[in-house]
Order: structure tokens, then C-alpha cells, then sequence
């Protein structure tokens, strides 16, 4: 993506922003008293710092709470979603093995967003990348277009999903980062299950969150930050 | 004559709301039931605008507000028997659009279980 997109979107970001400044009085007529009427701010950015050091080998916690928090298998065969998968490297050089989770890495500028022809692969406001299954036709162009292989296509009809987790037959899923946890001032599941806290989730916009205080002190990398897509995911130690 | 008229007109529009209320309405099972977020007839004529209005602000903007949304009509009209609005011929979803013979889509991904429920169920 050139650096001109980039400034094209900044800007029209920017009026949608000041349109919705404009609006925003109106919000206090919502009535408060049923769950959380304000839509989700641009302010925030939620992302992950994934330590791999502390990422224990032969662990698959954070799998295992994915699958069951949304509904998941844990099936491995092709047509089985996964959200999230324990990815082992060795480095043939030196011997030194490694272990991390590998997910939806919630891009600034995300190629699904670009490739789909509904407007079905969406960023929200806070960073999160999602898919829109009333609008998803099931092309499966955002899948190959994703560089990281996050996304799944659900071919066999589902039951007795998770009243917080719509999926169905026919559309594109991926990790929400657990966003009907997030939107309830929760961590995702991964974040919570993992036992030694190598997930850390948090705020990248806000300097005094976890996260950003972590992100300035210890080095991190961003898998295949080449492509610029600056991405949410963060790892260290890697 | 006028009077025989009237007669047999009142014992016409007798017999159809009789017949209205009997073999031409669905038989719902409406779960607790109590009062609606929205005037009922109201609701019935609009309901489908509503919930699509909510999922679009829901899933693009995270507003969670639960006046409107799918879970809160399933929290009230699952039925009391088995937790569901979809699950049997006289459930709160099916029974009426069956009658009007309209499809609908939504639990081929949403659940149509009480949350509560679902819990439990998925805790065992």
C-alpha cells in the first residue's frame, strides 16, 4: 500500500471523526440503563505483546480456551476452523527452538479489509479486526490475502453456538480478540487462560496502559513487518 | 327487516373473530412473556427492522446496548419448557413464521437458547 492511500484514508478518517464529534451531543438522549450504548472509540487501539520466551513448549492453554470460548472443534483436519495455533520453529543454524501462538494479528492497514468485495471484513474503531457475516458471501479472497493464514471458512452446518458468538455455515471467521469480552471490560480468553501471562492485552493508544510501558522498554517485532500492515500483535524474544 | 339484518351482521362479525382467534391464529408458546421493550403490535409489524438496525451497530460499532438485540428477545420469549424460541412447532420464532411462511435465517448462526442455559448446558 503506498504511503498516498495511507494519507487518503488518514484524512478521510478524519472527517468521519469530526462528523461524528458533531453528533456526539445527541448521544446523552441514550438511555443509559441498558448495557453500553456508546459505539467504541478510535482513541483506542487493542493489541497483544505474545512473550515467546515465556511461552511454554507442548502448552496449548490458549487454544484450548479459544476453542471452547467460541465454539470451536479443535478439529486440525482442512475444514476445521482454527482462530489460534501453537507454531513451533527451530532455527536449522543454531538448534534454538521456539514456541508462540499465531492468530489474527488486527492490522492498522489489513489486506482482508482491502480484497473484500461486500465490505464484510471490516476494522472497528478500536483496531479489531472482524468479519461481518451478514454481509459475508463466502468468497474466501480476505483468506488469501491474509499473510498469516488467520482466517477459517466454516463448511458444515453449526449447532448450539455460544449466544456471544454468532458463526454459521457458508461464511469467514477469524480470532474477534474476543471482542463480546472486550466490549464487557474483560481480557480475551487466550489472554486470561495462558499460565505464565506471556499474552499481555491491552490499550496501544493509551502511554500508561501495560502494554505501551512494555512495548517501550522491552524489544519486539511484528511477524512480517515488511509489508508495512502494522499490525496489533506484537511478539518478543522472537 | 333492518333489525333481522343487524342481527345476522353482528353473528357474522362474531363467527370471524371467533374463527380468528381459533383456527387462524399460530398456538405460540411467548416463554415469560411480561412487558415488551416495544409496544407489542408495534413489535409485530417491526421487529425485523429493529434487530437489523442493533446487529449493524452492534457488530461495526460495539454497541452493546441490550434494549434491542436478538439475546434480550430470547432471554424473555425462549420458551419455559426447554430454553429455546426455535426448538418446537409452537416456539416463539417458529410458530408465527411458519404460519406466515417467511424464512428466517438468523440461528442458522445465532443461538436461539437462553444464554443461562446455555451455560449450564456447556458447564456439564
Amino acid at each position: 500500500m503506498s504511503c498516498i492511500d495511507i494519507k487518503r484514508r488518514d484524512f478521510l478518517k478524519t472527517s468521519v471523526g469530526a462528523a461524528a464529534v458533531a453528533i456526539a451531543p445527541g448521544m446523552l438522549l441514550f438511555d443509559m440503563a441498558h448495557g453500553k450504548s456508546e459505539p467504541v472509540s478510535g482513541k483506542v487501539r487493542w493489541g497483544m505483546l505474545i512473550d515467546t520466551a515465556n511461552c511454554a513448549d507442548g502448552c496449548d492453554d490458549c487454544v484450548t480456551a479459544c476453542n471452547k470460548e467460541n465454539g470451536l472443534s479443535g478439529g486440525l483436519t482442512a475444514t476445521d476452523s482454527q482462530w489460534i495455533r501453537k507454531v513451533e520453529l527451530k532455527d536449522m543454524r543454531t538448534g534454538r527452538e521456539l514456541a508462540l501462538p499465531m492468530m489474527c494479528q488486527h492490522c492498522e492497514h489489513p489486506p482482508c479489509v482491502d480484497v473484500c468485495p461486500t465490505g464484510a471484513s471490516f476494522k472497528r474503531a478500536d483496531g479489531i479486526v472482524l468479519v461481518d457475516k451478514h454481509l459475508c458471501i463466502g468468497c474466501r479472497y480476505c483468506m488469501m490475502a491474509c499473510p498469516y493464514k488467520a482466517r477459517s471458512f466454516v463448511h458444515e452446518p453449526l449447532h448450539d453456538q455460544n449466544p456471544d458468538v454468532p458463526r454459521g455455515k457458508g461464511t469467514v471467521e477469524s480470532c474477534t480478540m474476543c471482542v463480546h469480552r472486550v466490549d464487557n471490560g474483560q481480557q480475551p480468553a487466550c489472554a486470561e487462560a495462558c499460565p505464565n501471562k506471556s499474552i499481555l492485552f491491552g490499550d496501544l493508544n493509551d502511554p500508561e496502559s501495560e502494554i505501551s510501558k512494555k512495548i517501550r522498554t522491552v524489544a519486539s517485532t511484528q511477524v512480517r513487518a515488511d509489508l508495512g500492515l502494522n499490525t496489533g500483535v506484537r511478539y518478543q524474544g522472537l | 327487516m333492518l333489525k333481522l339484518i343487524a342481527v345476522m351482521m353482528a353473528l357474522c362479525s362474531c363467527s370471524i373473530a371467533n374463527a380468528a382467534e381459533n383456527a387462524f391464529t399460530p398456538k405460540i408458546d411467548i416463554g415469560k412473556g411480561g412487558q415488551c421493550v416495544e409496544d407489542p403490535q408495534w413489535m409485530r409489524k417491526n421487529h425485523m427492522h429493529v434487530l437489523k438496525h442493533q446487529r449493524d451497530e452492534t457488530v461495526h460499532e460495539g454497541i452493546r446496548d441490550d434494549k434491542h438485540s436478538l439475546k434480550n428477545c430470547i432471554e424473555c420469549h425462549a420458551s419455559t419448557k426447554d430454553d429455546s424460541v426455535i426448538a418446537r412447532e409452537d416456539s416463539f420464532c417458529v410458530a408465527c413464521h411458519r404460519f406466515e411462511a417467511v424464512k428466517i435465517d438468523c440461528f442458522e448462526c445465532h443461538s436461539g437458547t437462553r444464554k443461562s442455559a446455555w451455560l449450564q448446558r456447556s458447564a456439564k
